[in-house]
Order: C-alpha cells, then structure tokens, then sequence
C-alpha cells in the first residue's frame, strides 16, 4: 500500500491566511522540498516557495517545518515519526509576501551597510600569501549559504525586533570574517559596537543550532569580535599588545 | 487591451539579465566604465547557478606545477573541445583566466592555499597540469559571494525576482526588454540602449538534470526570437556523475573533484573499466596500468593521468556503456569509490560538501561506502553567437556572455573552464556593451504594440477558463528529450523528437496557470515552457544535421568524429517559415594559435 503523510502547509498573503490540509504519496528518498513540488504538480499548482539547488547550496528554501527552521531540501522524510504530521510554514522573523515566501530584504540591506574587503598592496610579484592556517577560520565563515535561519531564530531579531539595532548573526559573521581576514586593513571594530550591535547578542547560540553549513556562529565567530570590542573600549592596553605583536 | 502607459517604465544604458558569474561581472564591468547600468535576476541575488559549482575555475597560475602556462591551457581547451572552440575565445580565456583570478582575490574570495601560501590548484578532467583555483568544493558559492559583496556597492541597480519575458526592438537594434515582477506579476519595461544575457542553459528540459528550475533557456529563446543566430546547440554536456539514487535527488551533481582527488570508477564486478574506454587520441597521455595511474596520483612527474580523468564525454559515454550491457550498480548507475583511496579525515577536508550532501540524501557515508552515479544533463556548450572581442550577437546592442553564449568551449566543456569563462567573458561583455551605448545618442524608441503583445501572450494561461497543466507540459517535455535527445542519438529518434515537440508547441496555446499572478510558480512554470521547447527543437535539429559524433554529441548511426565536419559550427536563426538550420564553414584557425594547438607538451611547457 502506497504511504500516505499529512501535512498541513500555510497559504495565504500579507493580509492573512491559514493553514490547509494536504495528504501526499510518499516516494523512496523524499524530503519535504519534495512534498511541495509534489503539491504544486498535483493539487495547488500556485503554491508559493523558493528553491534553487535541491542541495543545500543556495539557501532559497528556507522554511518552518514543524516549527523549527530548516532547509526544505535538506530535510528527510524519513526523519520524521511515521505518522507524525507535518506542519510547514514561511519564516517567522520576516514579512510574509505568500504562502512560504517571505520578503528577506532587510537582509539584504544589511550586507549592503557592510563596507567591502580593503586589501593591502600585492607582494613584489602580484601575489597575496596567506597560510592555510590562517585561511581556515575565515574559510569557515565563508561556507555562509544566506539562508538566513540564523536571523529566523535569533530572538533579538524575532522576538525583540531589534532590527534597527542588531545586524543579526549571519551578518555579525561576515564581519567576523573581514576583521579576521589577513588581507583587509581597515578597522571595523567601532562600527561593529556601534552600528551593527555587538553588544546586543548574548550569546544563547540558537543561531549555531541551526545553521545548516555548521559553521560556529556564537563560538567562532561572534564571541571573538566581541572580545576585540571589549579589548578596544575597556582594555586599551590588550588592545594595543594586541596591536602591536599582531 | 492594457494600457502601456500605465506600465512601470526603468530606464538605463545597459540592462544586465541574469546574476551569475557572468552577469555579476558584465555589472560591474559596465557600470564601471561609467554607463548606468542595471542587473535583474529571476531568482534572489547570490542564489544563481554559479553558486552550485564545486570543483573549482581553471586559471593557468602555474602555483602548483610550474610547466602550465596559457599556452598549455589552451591546448587543453582546444583539445577537450574538439577543435570546435572559437579560436580566439579559446585564446582570449587562456591569456586572461589568472588575472580575473587575482582580482576576485582582492574582491574578497578566499582560495585555498599552497605550501607557500599562493593560491591552491587541483586537477580536473582534461586539463593537464593542477589548474583549478579552488575553495574545498564549494567554489561557486565563493565566486559569486565576492562578486555579489562587491556589486553591490558599485553604481548599479540590482532587480531581484525580476523575469525578463522579451527583447523589444527599434528597427534592428535593441530598445530594452520587458519582464515582470515575481513578487507582484506586474509587468515593466527597461527601457535601455544595450542589453546583456547572462541567463545560463537550459538543462530543465531533460528528465534527469544537476540544473536548477531557472535553467529553460529564457536567454537563447529570447535572443532566437529577436533574431540572434544560435550556434552548436547539439552539444550538451552529460556530466558523467550525477547521484542516482533515492529518486528524489536523481541528477544531482557530485563533483569532479571526487576523481582528481582519486576516486576511481568501479562496475558491479569490481573492474576498474575506464582502462578499456581510452581515446587513441588521448592514448599518450593517459595511464594504461593502474600502478602508473596511481604514481600520478602520488605526484609522479613522469606517470600519466588516471583514465577517469578524460575529458567528461568520454567518461559519461563509457558509463552508459557499462550500464547498458549489464555491469551497472543496482540503481542503474556505476561506484565511485573514494573510500577505498583516501582516509577518511582527508575525504571530510577535500570533500566537504559532497560528504554533507551524500550523509544527508542518501543516507551514505563516502568515506565509508562508494558512491552510485551515473550521467546527468549538465551544461549547455552551444548558445548565443556572439563576436569573440565584444560579446556582441548578431542583433546590434544585444550582448551574451557565461552559459548562454556559445564559443568557448565547442563540443566539450573542461571542467572549471566554466567559472572563468564567466568572469573573462563576463567582464568583455560588460566592456563592449559600455562601449556600444556610449556610441549611441539616445536610448531607441519602445513600441507600445510590442510590448502590449508580450503582455498578452504571457497572460493568456492565466485569462484562460481551463486547459492543461503547466507541470505536465513539462513532464511530457522532459520525456521527449530523455528519450530521444539524450547521450546517443540517431536520426529517427531526433526526427520522432522534432515531430513531438511540434505537437508540443501545439498544447503550448492551450495551457492554464492556476492562481493569480502574485508570486505564483505555475504561472511561473507556464511562461518558461515555450523557451524551454524553442531550445529544445534547436538542440533536436542541430544534433539531426551533424551527422558525426564529437564530444556532447553522439550519433550511434555515425560512430565517429568526421575530418569533414570538424571544418563547421551549426547555426540557427529564426526565419519566415521557422527554424533554419544550417552549417557554417569555420575558415582557417589563426596561424600561431594553430601550432600551439598541435605542439606537444614538451614544446609549450614552462614557457
Ligand atoms: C552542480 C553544478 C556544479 C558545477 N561545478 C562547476 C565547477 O566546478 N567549475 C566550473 O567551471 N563550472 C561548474 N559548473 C558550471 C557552472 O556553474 C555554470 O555553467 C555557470 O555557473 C553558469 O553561470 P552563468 O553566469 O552563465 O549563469 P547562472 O549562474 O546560471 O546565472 C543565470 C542567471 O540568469 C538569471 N535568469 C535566467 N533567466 C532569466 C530571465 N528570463 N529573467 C531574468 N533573469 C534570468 C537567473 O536568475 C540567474 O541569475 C557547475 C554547474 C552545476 C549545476
Ligand atoms: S547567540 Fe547572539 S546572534 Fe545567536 S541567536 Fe543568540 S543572540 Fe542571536
Ligand atoms: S550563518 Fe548559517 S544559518 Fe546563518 S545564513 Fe549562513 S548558512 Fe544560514
Ligand atoms: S534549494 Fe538550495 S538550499 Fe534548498
């Protein structure tokens, strides 16, 4: 007997909507991307939602499955309770434009507001050298998919809506990455305590557990900047060791 | 009727479609040289394509083995492409790869590095020496995220979720385009003195595919429609490892790297039989004895390359031989074992994302288990013809570059000659389309009549009471081109193809898109449909006139490569009575460009 799952999918616009019930035949290897298509071919051909890779490369399908936020390509059908139903629903942090889609352009305004990579001059032969070691921790950072989950889930932004304040975790990364990055010479420290609001994430890592590219958002990378602000504004002397002996 | 003056109108000089690579940089090339330019994107910024490739983008550094140069590069080129490559392309993208590599350096891309800090390169399939600028396999994610953060504070307007539907026309030249808004389905014209396609392939129409759902050929059918000459569409590329199993992940690639890195093929008894498929031509530099296969491996200068480093169509033709007589894997595909051949922690380290991808969609641990794979519809080498200095196509102020435009790579694609291909013909395009709206004085007039009867056509499915779905459409497409236009043709199987997908065309007036226009992807679904047949029928044809087999295309009913074939590009235009198809002589290659073609190695090495 074919298996059947249900789920039960949000519709609807900025104006309001609900959640409706849909029952899908289910195929070897499924995942929850997979249930939509098969929605869209078979029942609501104008249901609404992203994708792009199917692999968890772009970052498009963002989505609330079962309340937590997750990549739709890269959630397993089989990773759910056999008669479990399935609710799916659009991001919550960000306003809702249909159905799963929601308008993640503050986002983009944000990487925007963040002033580009400022390198310093070539070596005598037109190379830039940097060891791998060195690379590795911005590398890490870089493996960032923008799917923005991290900014789903973290509650100065959700529950706060302290958007006016906080950049958010992604963006605290990629500022993570600059200010480690070898090559770049400007000093975005004050920006990032006054601008971009360092000091309102408290490190409760919700963003780390959910991030797909398992990057250590909070450990790696957030925390250290945070200790360079410290360092900067209440440690003028580590700062200027730090300085000083690189 | 509707009311073109009340339909938002943008106006610039350049007008840039598609955020890929290609797009990203002809953005960034046009705006600056000072022209107010615009870049639209079907999907959001930085989700294009580009960010899906793994491997990494060829670029003759010489930072790993110090005998590659240019020359070598582009011998490769020419070889993997089967002597149907732009001479000059070829030329231009082996001359210019490594500093379009640098620049994305200093933009921000972060490379793996050597030993001694340079920029890490890793062998791929057909190239000679380690080329292959690289970030673990994750290497498109990095090129389009330094393009992306630089763009984005250059002079530009970016237009995200943004369809472009159709090239308006002013007598011959370009006069802008019409598109609509994904988010509303409200229509706008950009007016614009010059516009350039960056949209990529067209792999969608196959069954089985590593494409993305943007990939329907809007690019070519549009650049077609308005008059643009198609060239060598009969070759796409089969990637000879896509994932085969479970279902829902068929096609999806896994990288070439898993071979440079060591992963051998294997068929369901065990044999390593790349060993049995070796090109007389290719005989010389390819291994024929597993011992010798894996000294190179070790970094023996003097060993040749492992035969599972053929160029892509050798490879994925010799997989669906495998397949076809039995040998195959038990999801019709064949093993790539890396397990085998490299500890586990390397596999996690080179190999990141294909682990991550294997672990979470097939439950399968590489560093444990081989892999199952098998040929995937992968790249499109035929496209837009455009002139090798300006990018421009035939249709004055039209310009194309990256995926869409045809030349670079004539019947096969090297691995990672895509990537630079972007960024080189990227930037030239954004140069000559600069260079072309400076010249003209104003931008050329838009036809309300045109625009009026591209809205219609595309409101049609959605006025209409009832009719068939777009998703089946698609299916049934999808069919015809898995069946008869797939990795070996014949003639009756093209001719059944052009039949179908005339009667195809025929349904295309009858479609019905569910819903409203807001943000809606059966709409969506419906207006890609009639590009997506277009290519398709110019892919059927043009395979049905080459009758010979080199690189993409193969003609069971001509086995071989044909000295008299190699001398022609096919090209099609759109005429009174529909497609025209024909063969173009090539003239002769270049002098100095043919005899670095045709030198060995021990000529062009280190130089
Ligand atoms: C899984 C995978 C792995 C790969 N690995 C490698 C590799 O390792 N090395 C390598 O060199 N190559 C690789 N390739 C090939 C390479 O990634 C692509 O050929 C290349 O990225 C194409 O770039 P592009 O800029 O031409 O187009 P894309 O990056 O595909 O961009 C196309 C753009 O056009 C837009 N567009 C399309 N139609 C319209 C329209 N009608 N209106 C508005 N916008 C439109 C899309 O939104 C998108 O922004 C890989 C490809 C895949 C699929
Ligand atoms: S650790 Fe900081 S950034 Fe992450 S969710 Fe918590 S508050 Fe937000
Ligand atoms: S840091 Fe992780 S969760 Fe946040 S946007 Fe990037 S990939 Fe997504
Ligand atoms: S579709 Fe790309 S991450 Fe899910």
């Amino acid at each position: 007997m074919a298996d059947k799952r249900k789920f039960k999918i949000w519709r609807g616009d900025k104006t309001g909507g609900s959640f409706v019930d849909y029952e899908v035949t289910m195929d070897p290897g499924m995942v929850v991307l997979d249930v939509v298509h098969k929605v869209q071919a078979t029942e609501a051909g104008d249901l609404a939602c992203r994708w792009n890779c199917k692999a968890g490369k772009c970052g498009s399908c963002s989505m609330e499955i079962n309340g937590k936020p997750r990549l739709a390509c890269m959630t397993r059908m089989n990773s759910f309770k056999p008669d479990e139903e399935i609710t799916i629903q659009p991001l919550k942090t960000f306003p809702i434009l249909r159905d799963l889609v929601c308008d993640v352009s503050w986002n983009y305004r944000q990487n925007k507001r963040i002033s580009p990579l400022n390198p310093k001059p070539r070596d005598p032969d037109g190379n830039y050298r940097m060891k791998q070691a060195d690379v590795d921790r911005i590398q890490e950072f870089r493996k960032c998919i923008e799917c923005f989950l991290c900014q789903d889930v973290c509650h100065v932004l959700r529950d706060r809506n302290e958007k006016d304040h906080f950049v958010g975790p992604r963006f605290m990364i990629r500022l993570a990455g600059l200010e480690m990055h070898p090559l770049d010479q400007a000093d975005r420290i004050p920006q990032i305590r006054k601008e971009f609001g360092s000091g309102y994430c408290n490190i409760t890592k919700c963003c780390t557990e959910v991030c797909p590219e398992h990057i250590s958002i909070t450990d790696n990378g957030i925390i250290p900047i945070k200790e360079r602000v410290v360092d900067r504004y209440y440690d003028p002397i580590a700062w200027l060791i730090r300085k000083i002996f690189g | 009727m509707v009311d073109v003056s009340e339909i938002q109108t943008l106006e610039y000089d350049v007008v840039v479609v598609g955020a890929g690579g290609a797009g990203l940089r002809a953005a960034i090339e046009a705006s600056k040289q000072g022209v107010k330019t615009a870049l639209i994107c079907k999907s959001l910024l930085g989700k294009a394509h580009t960010v899906m490739a793994e491997g990494g983008m060829a670029a003759a550094l010489g930072n790993v083995d110090s005998r590659d140069n240019w020359k070598i590069h582009f011998r490769d080129t020419m070889r993997g492409g089967k002597f149907l490559n732009q001479w000059r392309m070829a030329e231009i993208h082996a001359k210019e790869s490594p500093d379009r590599v640098r620049e994305l350096e200093e933009w921000g891309a972060v490379f793996d590095r050597t030993k001694d800090g340079l920029i890490s390169q890793r062998n791929f399939g057909g190239h000679r020496y380690p080329r292959l600028a690289h970030v673990g396999d994750r290497t498109g994610l990095e090129l389009i995220r330094s393009l992306q953060d630089y763009a984005i504070h250059q002079p530009m307007d970016i237009h995200m979720e943004c369809t472009a539907l159709s090239i308006t026309k002013d007598g011959e030249r370009v006069s802008g385009l019409v598109g609509y808004w994904r988010e509303t389905g409200r229509f706008v014209m950009f007016r614009a003195k010059a516009v350039i396609f960056a949209t990529g392939g067209a792999g969608k129409a196959w069954p089985i595919t590593s494409n993305s759902w943007e990939y329907t050929g809007d690019g070519l059918a549009m650049g077609y429609e308005a008059g643009a000459e198609l060239m060598d569409l009969e070759f796409v590329q089969f990637h000879p490892t896509g994932m085969v199993w479970p279902p829902s992940v068929k096609g999806t690639l896994v990288t070439e790297g898993v071979r440079g890195d060591g992963g051998i093929l294997l068929n369901n008894r065990g044999e390593r039989f790349m060993f049995q498929y070796i090109p007389p031509k290719f005989a010389s530099e390819t291994a024929d004895t597993e011992a010798e296969a894996n000294r190179w491996l070790q970094g023996d200068k003097e060993a040749r390359r492992p035969p599972e480093l053929l160029t892509r169509d050798v490879v994925a033709k010799a997989i669906n031989k495998e397949v076809k007589e039995g040998r195959g894997s038990p999801h019709g595909g064949v093993f790539l074992d890396i397990a085998s051949r490299l500890p586990a922690d390397v596999i996690k380290r080179k190999l990141p994302s294909m682990y991550h991808q294997f672990k979470e969609l097939a439950e399968l641990d590489i560093t444990k288990d081989p892999m199952e794979v098998g040929p995937t519809t992968h790249y499109f080498m035929g496209g837009l013809r455009v002139n090798w200095e300006t990018q421009e196509t035939h249709v004055p102020g039209l310009f194309a570059c990256g995926e869409c435009a045809a030349g670079l790579h004539g019947a096969n694609r090297l691995g990672g000659n895509s990537l630079s291909d972007l960024v080189v013909f990227g930037r030239l395009a954004g140069l000559g389309a600069a260079n072309y709206a400076k010249q003209q004085a104003k931008i050329p007039a838009l036809s309300a009549e045109q625009v009026e009867s591209v809205i219609q056509q595309a409101t049609a499915c959605l006025k209409r009471e009832s009719g068939k779905s777009p998703y089946l459409v698609h299916e049934e497409l999808q069919k015809i081109m898995g069946q008869y236009v797939g990795i070996v043709r014949t003639e009756a199987e093209l001719q059944k193809a052009i039949a179908e997908l005339q009667q195809l065309e025929e349904s295309l007036k009858l479609l019905k898109a569910p819903g409203a226009s807001q943000y809606n992807p059966g709409w969506n679904q419906a207006i890609s449909l009639p590009s997506m047949v277009t290519v398709s029928e110019a892919v059927a044809r043009a395979a049905l006139m080459r009758q010979e087999s080199r690189g993409g295309h193969t003609r069971i009913d001509y086995p071989d490569e044909s000295p008299e074939w190699v001398k022609y590009n096919i090209i099609i235009k759109k005429g009174e009575r529909g497609m025209e198809v024909r063969k173009e002589a090539r003239g002769e290659p270049p002098v100095e460009l043919a005899k670095i073609a045709y030198a060995s190695l021990e000529e062009l090495e280190g130089k």
